[in-house]
């Protein structure tokens, strides 16, 4: 676990802040009516699993509160917590995953980061959320909870494709020496 | 692009405020709009935030856009609540007082308007000072001030990164994306979802890719300057805490206290017209 805060992570920070905000109201709709794809939640990933828990905590906490107030207006703080807490735990293991090194191109990272995402998203949205939209909001259970199903759903969707892609596109770019290959 | 609340150069004394002491009253402004559900208090604070938000100079078309985006999510989430949970004002304030019947299990109640209503005046309370925050804060001088008043000067810096950064990150995105649509990448609601996924990721990938390559010029950048050297920096923005500032907190927070004793000094966080 990378727990390091050095200038590449004040800009990771900063600038993968600034990518998740300006892809906010970039949503994919699907077939369940109301809930959306959310393509940012997928670089949060990313950005989680190059750079550490720190930056995708960071990244979520700042990116989500800042893109809701900008495009919406108002700030949703039980939706903000959790989307750190995606990072954070999807972050947790950003060195077995070793993107930057070309390490994410095998199935065990692969399966790995997935499984990662799967709980953290279940932590966010399944738990944490609702539980602080009752708390705080005084919202009826039965809606936060259905709510926090079909986001949990949208986003290991999107973060299971989009992000796992990303992970691999980037650590094969990325890679050093080992991505040089024997023409046959 | 959509636009987005950014912010605008005018001269109140809104604006003339540390950057620091508008978000400590936007902070502790949502904390108490969370916590009360005290129609008394809720009303109050939105005639408050108007009057803020009227002094900030702000002009409509600066929110407005903004603003209807807001209203179509309030008026969903009003309407969810009512179909999830038709009962959940009469539960909270334990008595019953049926209006008239709507269809099946649905009965309007005159404690379900009234929850309602107070979920409704709650995002009011947020909304102006959401809108007064932004507009009126310039995003160098907020950087500057967070670490004047200790906040580590990474954070500070993260932060004013990500701001300087969203406009070019959004120029970026509609640059790959016009490309992308030149190339004939159907990026309408005509396609399925899956064509969706896969043509928006044919915009997120290059975008990803040059920002990393951003992150590292950035950074490379910093380092050569010796950013991070030093426990300290000097920065060109700062301003020192005025006496407005003082004031100002000292009023948010004696506010806050009071309103919050107010609200649970029965008991109960939600103010009960019914018994």
């Amino acid at each position: 676990m990378k727990s390091k805060f050095g200038i590449k992570e004040v800009v990771a920070i900063g600038i993968g802040t600034a990518l998740f905000v300006a892809l906010t109201e970039i949503q994919i709709p699907t077939p369940i009516p109301n809930t959306y794809l959310q393509p940012r939640m997928a670089i949060m990933a990313f950005l989680a699993a190059v750079f550490g828990p720190l930056v995708g905590g960071l990244v979520g906490l700042l990116g989500h509160a800042l893109g809701d107030a900008m495009f919406y207006g108002s700030v949703w703080w039980s939706w903000v917590v959790p989307e750190a807490v995606v990072g954070v735990v999807v972050g947790l293991c950003a060195a077995k995953y070793a993107v930057k090194e070309g390490g994410f191109s095998n199935t065990k990272t692969i399966v790995l980061f997935n499984v990662m995402q799967v709980i953290a998203n279940a932590a966010a949205w399944i738990l944490v959320a609702p539980v602080l939209d009752i708390v705080i909001y005084a919202e009826p259970a039965n809606k936060v909870f259905v709510q926090g199903i079909f986001a949990f759903l949208g986003n290991i969707i999107i973060i299971g494709i989009l992000g796992t892609l990303l992970c691999v596109g980037y650590s094969k770019i990325g890679a050093k020496s080992s991505s040089l290959s024997k023409e046959d | 692009m959509a636009k987005i609340l950014s912010y605008e150069e005018k001269d109140t004394w809104i604006h003339r405020l540390s950057g620091v002491t508008k978000l400590i009253f936007f902070l502790l402004w949502c904390v108490v709009s969370m916590m009360t559900y005290d129609t008394r208090i809720l009303v109050l604070m939105v005639a408050f935030s108007l009057i803020v938000f009227k002094i900030s100079k702000t002009k409509w078309k600066q929110v407005g856009s903004v603003f209807k985006v807001v209203m179509v999510f309030l008026v969903f989430n009003v309407v969810a609540i009512f179909l999830f949970s038709p009962e959940q004002g009469a539960s909270i304030y334990g008595t019953r007082t049926v209006l008239f019947h709507i269809a099946g299990p649905y009965d309007m109640t005159a404690e379900q308007l009234f929850y309602e209503l107070n979920v409704v005046i709650k995002y009011f309370t947020i909304i102006p000072t959401v809108f007064m925050f932004l507009v009126t804060t310039n995003p160098s001088e907020f950087a500057a001030s967070m670490n004047k008043v200790g906040i580590s000067y990474n954070v500070g810096y993260a932060i004013s990164i990500a701001l300087r950064y969203i406009p070019d990150v959004q120029g970026e995105f509609t640059k790959i994306k016009h490309a992308q649509e030149a190339r004939g990448i159907e990026m309408s609601g005509k396609a399925s979802m899956l064509n969706r996924i896969k043509s928006t990721s044919s915009i997120i990938f290059p975008l990803i890719f040059s920002s990393m390559d951003r992150i590292d010029t950035v950074s490379n950048a910093m380092e050569l300057r010796g950013f991070g050297k030093h426990k300290k920096r000097t920065w060109y923005m700062a301003k020192k805490l005025q006496r407005n500032d003082y004031l100002t907190i000292a009023f948010t927070v004696i506010f806050a206290i009071v309103a919050l004793v107010f609200t649970f000094a029965d008991g109960s966080r939600f103010y009960n017209p019914f018994l």
